[in-house]
Formats: structure tokens, C-alpha cells, sequence
């Protein structure tokens, strides 16, 4: 079948990117605004010879979708704060099991039960330090319904490749938008599935290639694996001497600094002689775009940096671009969380200033305007 | 010390010896669980055992098969995900009283309604024995934990019931002392097609024990003799104080089981054309 262009929610276009991308399992729990994900599932999976099962909480959603992946399914589940918030226990277990899962979180806006149908971008943090202690986890931010296909798609090649969990985190609006979505056609965009070892050297499954990531064998497929939450081995098992503790620990998480190139991914325009910069993501980094080339029209050298991968964040171009860049603006929909990134990578001698929003609305780009004219008085 | 070569096969020699406390029960519960894997002649490449956090579901390490040691409470929520996933295997899910009734108290009540294919068995000792030996929802009322020294307030599950309302079409309940039996209610409860529950008393004479002075394993497996009755649905015989149940204790094949309910879904909307 052709690629086709379709008009989609932004809801369904992740839901269709999933199955493109090869996910044939997904258990979750209802829970505005990502709700529609769900349901697409329900209907679709089936179809195509996959799993949907809708759980008693998003505990033991991701549970099950842990479950699912370790006997070589690419699964996947949607939500929103609350239920990711309960998430986080199993988030920490996908990553020390190495079970490749992606996570869709449809951002609401507030802490708690918040404003559930409003938008926000509060769970950038979240994302990426929830579950405790160290481990690796990989965050994108869609923007757009595309995005929502793409990024989808990308979150499992991600998820498959370094078996880490992946988190989504498109805004409640973006998973709402409705736009034109072009679906590839097979074999159109690259679609990478978790290498399957045939044979390991002394029951060493877990031992780590040159790129940080081990390659467990998925469940009942004649080796004998014993998958644990304890800090292990390279055969599996609990050890508590110290030296291997440290191996363990630290090999675990040179996942993201040894694959730093494959999980950069961002867009920027009007950077190279830009000297007031926008910096934001999602459906914010859309409409900083805007304001950016809005602001270039009344003859400010404005430019816009916009992580599609924001955990880890692309430091590596930010700093190239502070090099002539001096005033940072960060519009957010949270109080100032992508805010603590770019100051870190800019570093004391810019200014850095943050639009931020919390009253489950947009930011408008008259406000950005109105905000960013009196930073630059 | 002679291994029984049936025991020796099913187990991982580079894990042991265990990590088990002198006169604890969970190596007769291992041992009752080999027998009846061994008789059934069970694949170990086509068995998974799933766990969750404590002394027994350490178990899982020791067991040479397919094995998931999970986070505390959720080892049915992720067997469920395998299950579904590979309806082709046998998944064993073994839980402590702690681990399955209180943090993964929900999880068990809806396995239990979803009659998905799983063999579930709670190993129960009364107590979070990892921890040592803090009160649990299986602590009898009056006994006494490390934190419920004045006694506890509060009284127990009448966990095969509570399965049994809850949806299991499988329920048994017996004890370590009772090898021969266990082995037996294991193996059905393995062959059962739908959700089959089993709950085994084992003895914690470490803290358990100590703390309600029964310090001595074998009194507290003679406690397990003397209280046990045998359960006959035709005529069952009024239980005294202090004695419970054993045997099959409920058996319903009315069900449909989950996971061939969802091969039937999936036969009939693949032959269908879904909008969206």
C-alpha cells in the first residue's frame, strides 16, 4: 500500500505510528486526555493479530506491557500524569531488566489531579528522574499530529535498539490537534527490531556490547533467563560486591552518553547568526517558531531551538549556538523546567528567561510577543 | 547431602545454596513445586515462573526455567502480560503473603476475575519474613509481628474465598507438612485451564516463630498437622478454632478461559474491516 495523507488526531496518529512501528501489545487504563489511544488499541490491535487488554490501574498496565516485552513484543501504553505518576516503580525495572517498552504520556496541566483536560508540560522532570536512583530512560516531545506518527515510531526504534523504557510526552493539545498526518508506506521508514542473540558466552546474558546495552534472550525461547530488579550481574543474578555493583550501575547507564548521536534529534531555524534565541519544545517550540520569524520580521536576529529528543537533551549544538547567541528565551508551559537545561548549558554569562504559563491554556503568540519585547527593552 | 537427581535438574547449582534461614519451610515448598513440575513432565524452556519480592519469591533464582523476579506486589500484572503474550507456556506465579495480598492485594482479586491461565501459589507464612517479620494481612488477630507488638488489631483475609469470589475457578489450600497432598493439588492446579489458586502455610520459625513462641520448625509443622482438616464439599466437618481447610476447595469449569476468549476475538476481527 502507498503512503497516504489522512486527517487524524493527534491521539490516533500515535496510536496508528505504534502499530506501523511493530507494537502488538498494549495494556492500559483510562485516563484523560490520552484516552483515545486506548481506544484505537482496542479496535485495531485485534485486527492485526495483537494484544489490548485494558488493566485495574496503570501499576499493573505497565506491568503487563513489562511482561509482554520480555517475551519479545514491542508493547506499548498510554496515560497521562496521575497514571504515569504510578508508572515510575516499573519505569526503573524496564530499564534495569532491559526491557524495551515505550510509554506514551499525554500531558495535562497541573500537579496531582490538576486540570485534567487542560494543557501543560509539567512532566518534563518527571520523565526523566520519576523512578529513584540512577537509569537510563529516553524522552521525545512531539509538536505536531506528523510528530505524533514519527516520534512514535522513533520512541520504538529507540526502545528496540538501546532496550530502554522511552517516554512520549506530546501536551494534552497535541494529542487533541487535529491535522493532516502523512502515513509512510511500508518499508518507507526504517523500523529497527532488538537484536536476538542465538548463543551467549557462559550464561552471560546480560553482558554489555561496545554500545552499553545487553541483550537478554526473550522469555521461552530455550535459554533459561532470570530477569530481576536487583542490581546484577552479567549472568543475572543479585551480587552485592562492590565492584560489581559499580559495573552493573554504571554500565547500565553509558546507554545514553555512548548512543548520543542516535538520540539527538531537533529542529532549529534562524540559528546560525541568531543573537536572541527561543528555546522550547512541543507544541511551545511550535509557537516559538512562529514568534521566532515574527520577530525576524521587525529585524531582531532571532532564531528558534526546538529538541524533538529532549531527554538527553542536545547540549552538544546549544552550546554552539551560545557561543554567539546572548539572550535565551524559554517559553514553557510549567514553571521553568527546560529553563534549568538551557541555563546549564549556556551557563552563567547569558541571560536566560523563561515564558511560562500554568492556567492550562496556550501561550498565545501575542503573549510571547509582548513578553519577549519587554526582555529585549 | 543426597540430591534426588529430579531435584538437582530443576535447580540452578551456581545459585545455591539459598538464601533461607535454618529451619524455614520454603525449601520443602520448592521442593513440593520440582515434584510436581518433574511428574508433570513439564518443559523448563516452556515454563516461566514469575515473582515478586520477598523470601519466597526469591524462589525463582533457584529454578532452572524461565524466571522473572518482578517489583513487590506486581508479579500477576506482569505473568498476565506474558501469558497473553505467549499463551503457548505455562506460567507459575510464586508470591509471599506480603507480596500478594497486601501491596499486590488488587492485582491478585482482578487475575483472579480475568480467569486468565496462570498457577498461582501464595506462599504463606504470616508474616514479611525478608523484613524481619513485620505484621501482614495473613498475621492472625492476636499474634503478635515486630510491628504489632501488643498483639494485632486487625484480623486476616479468608484469602481461598476471597479468590473464589473474586473469580478463581481453581482454589486449594494445603501446607508444607503436607507433601504428598501438595504436590497433588499443585499438579491439578498446574493442568487447570483458568485461573487456579493455590495458598501453602509454611513455617517461619525465625521470626514468625520466635515472636508467638513457636520458635521450634518442627512444632510449627506439627501445628500444621494437628490443624489441618480436610476439606469434602459432600460433608464438610465444623472447624474448630484455630483449624483451617485443606484440600480442593473449589473447581468451576463454567468459565472461559481468558486468553482462548482472545484467540476467538482475534479469528473474528481479522475477518473484519474496522473504521479508524
Amino acid at each position: 500500500m502507498p503512503g497516504k495523507t489522512r486527517l487524524l488526531q493527534g491521539n490516533e496518529a500515535c496510536a496508528i505510528g505504534a502499530i506501523h512501528a511493530g507494537c502488538r501489545f498494549f495494556a492500559g487504563y483510562p485516563i484523560t486526555p490520552s484516552t483515545e489511544i486506548a481506544e484505537h488499541m482496542s479496535r485495531q490491535l485485534p485486527v492485526v493479530g495483537g494484544v489490548f487488554i485494558q488493566m485495574e490501574d496503570e501499576i499493573a498496565s505497565i506491568a503487563a506491557m513489562i511482561g509482554a516485552s520480555l517475551t519479545g513484543k514491542k508493547a506499548m501504553t498510554a496515560t497521562s500524569g496521575p497514571g504515569f505518576s504510578l508508572m515510575q516503580e516499573n519505569i526503573g525495572y524496564a530499564a534495569v531488566t532491559e526491557a524495551p517498552i515505550v510509554i506514551v504520556n499525554v500531558m495535562r496541566s497541573g500537579s496531582s489531579t490538576g486540570h485534567p483536560t487542560g494543557t501543560g508540560q509539567g512532566d518534563l522532570m518527571q520523565a526523566r528522574w520519576g523512578s529513584h536512583s540512577d537509569h537510563p530512560s529516553v524522552s521525545l516531545a512531539p509538536g505536531t499530529g506528523q510528530e505524533m506518527f514519527d516520534l512514535t515510531v522513533k520512541a520504538f526504534n529507540i526502545a528496540e535498539k538501546l532496550r530502554v523504557p522511552v517516554v512520549v510526552l506530546p501536551e494534552a493539545v497535541v494529542g487533541h490537534i487535529r491535522e493532516a498526518v502523512y502515513i509512510p508506506a511500508e518499508g518507507e521508514m526504517e523500523i529497527i527490531q532488538r537484536e536476538r542473540p542465538t548463543e551467549y558466552e557462559a550464561l552471560n546474558f546480560f553482558e554489555r556490547d561496545e554500545r552499553g546495552v545487553a541483550h537478554p534472550p526473550d522469555l521461552a525461547t530455550g535459554f533459561h533467563p532470570h530477569y530481576t530488579g536487583l542490581s546484577h550481574t552479567e549472568g543475572g543474578f543479585f551480587s552485592a560486591d562492590p565492584d560489581e555493583l559499580n559495573k552493573f550501575n554504571t554500565g547500565l547507564c553509558s546507554k545514553l552518553e555512548k548512543n548520543r548521536e542516535f538520540l539527538t534529534d531537533y529542529s532549529e531555524e534562524n540559528t546560525d547568526d541568531a543573537e536572541v534565541m527561543l528555546v522550547s519544545f512541543g507544541v511551545t517550540g511550535r509557537a516559538s517558531l512562529r514568534v521566532t520569524r515574527m520577530l525576524r520580521e521587525q529585524g531582531v536576529k532571532a532564531g528558534c531551538f526546538r529538541p524533538r529528543i529532549v531527554w538527553p537533551f542536545p547540549d552538544k549544538r546549544l552550546r554552539e549556538i551560545a557561543e554567539h547567541a546572548h539572550t535565551f528565551i524559554v517559553p514553557e508551559l510549567n514553571l521553568g523546567q527546560l529553563r534549568l537545561d538551557v541555563e546549564h548549558v549556556v551557563g552563567p554569562e547569558k541571560r536566560v528567561v523563561g515564558i511560562n504559563r500554568v492556567d492550562g491554556t496556550m501561550l498565545t503568540l501575542e503573549r510571547m510577543m509582548d513578553e519577549i519585547k519587554e526582555v529585549l527593552k | 547431602m543426597v540430591v534426588e537427581p529430579f531435584v538437582e535438574k530443576w535447580l540452578r547449582q551456581r545459585t545455591l545454596p539459598t538464601i533461607w534461614c535454618a529451619g524455614c519451610g520454603l525449601g520443602s515448598a520448592m521442593r513440593i513445586i520440582i515434584r510436581a513440575l518433574e511428574e508433570l513432565e513439564i518443559d523448563p524452556d516452556k515454563l516461566v515462573v514469575v515473582s515478586g519480592i520477598g523470601c519466597s519469591s526469591r524462589m525463582v533464582g533457584y529454578i532452572d526455567a524461565n524466571t522473572v523476579h518482578t517489583t513487590h506486589g506486581r508479579a500477576l500484572p506482569v505473568a498476565t502480560g506474558i501469558k497473553l503474550a505467549r499463551p503457548d507456556v505455562d506460567v507459575l506465579v510464586i508470591m509471599g503473603d506480603g507480596d500478594g495480598t497486601a501491596i499486590g492485594g488488587n492485582h491478585l482479586i482482578h487475575a483472579s476475575r480475568r480467569n486468565i491461565n496462570l498457577t498461582v501459589l501464595i506462599l504463606n507464612n504470616h508474616t514479611y519474613g525478608m523484613t524481619s517479620g513485620q505484621v501482614s494481612p495473613m498475621t492472625p488477630h492476636a499474634k503478635f509481628a515486630s510491628t504489632s507488638p501488643f498483639g494485632n488489631l486487625e484480623y486476616e483475609f479468608h484469602l481461598c474465598d476471597m479468590v473464589k469470589s473474586a473469580g478463581a475457578t481453581y482454589v486449594a489450600r494445603t501446607t508444607v507438612y503436607h507433601f504428598p497432598q501438595a504436590a497433588r493439588l499443585l499438579k491439578e492446579a498446574i493442568q487447570h485451564d483458568g485461573f487456579a489458586f493455590m495458598e501453602m502455610f509454611f513455617q517461619c520459625p525465625t521470626y514468625y516463630g520466635r515472636f508467638n513462641a513457636l520458635t521450634d520448625a518442627k512444632d510449627m509443622l506439627q501445628g500444621f498437622k494437628d490443624s489441618a482438616v480436610r476439606y469434602n464439599p459432600e460433608n464438610p466437618l465444623e472447624l474448630q478454632p484455630g483449624e483451617f481447610y485443606t484440600g480442593k476447595l473449589w473447581h468451576d469449569t463454567s468459565r472461559y478461559e481468558y486468553t482462548k476468549l482472545y484467540k476467538e476475538l482475534v479469528e473474528r476481527a481479522g475477518k473484519m474491516t474496522i473504521a479508524g
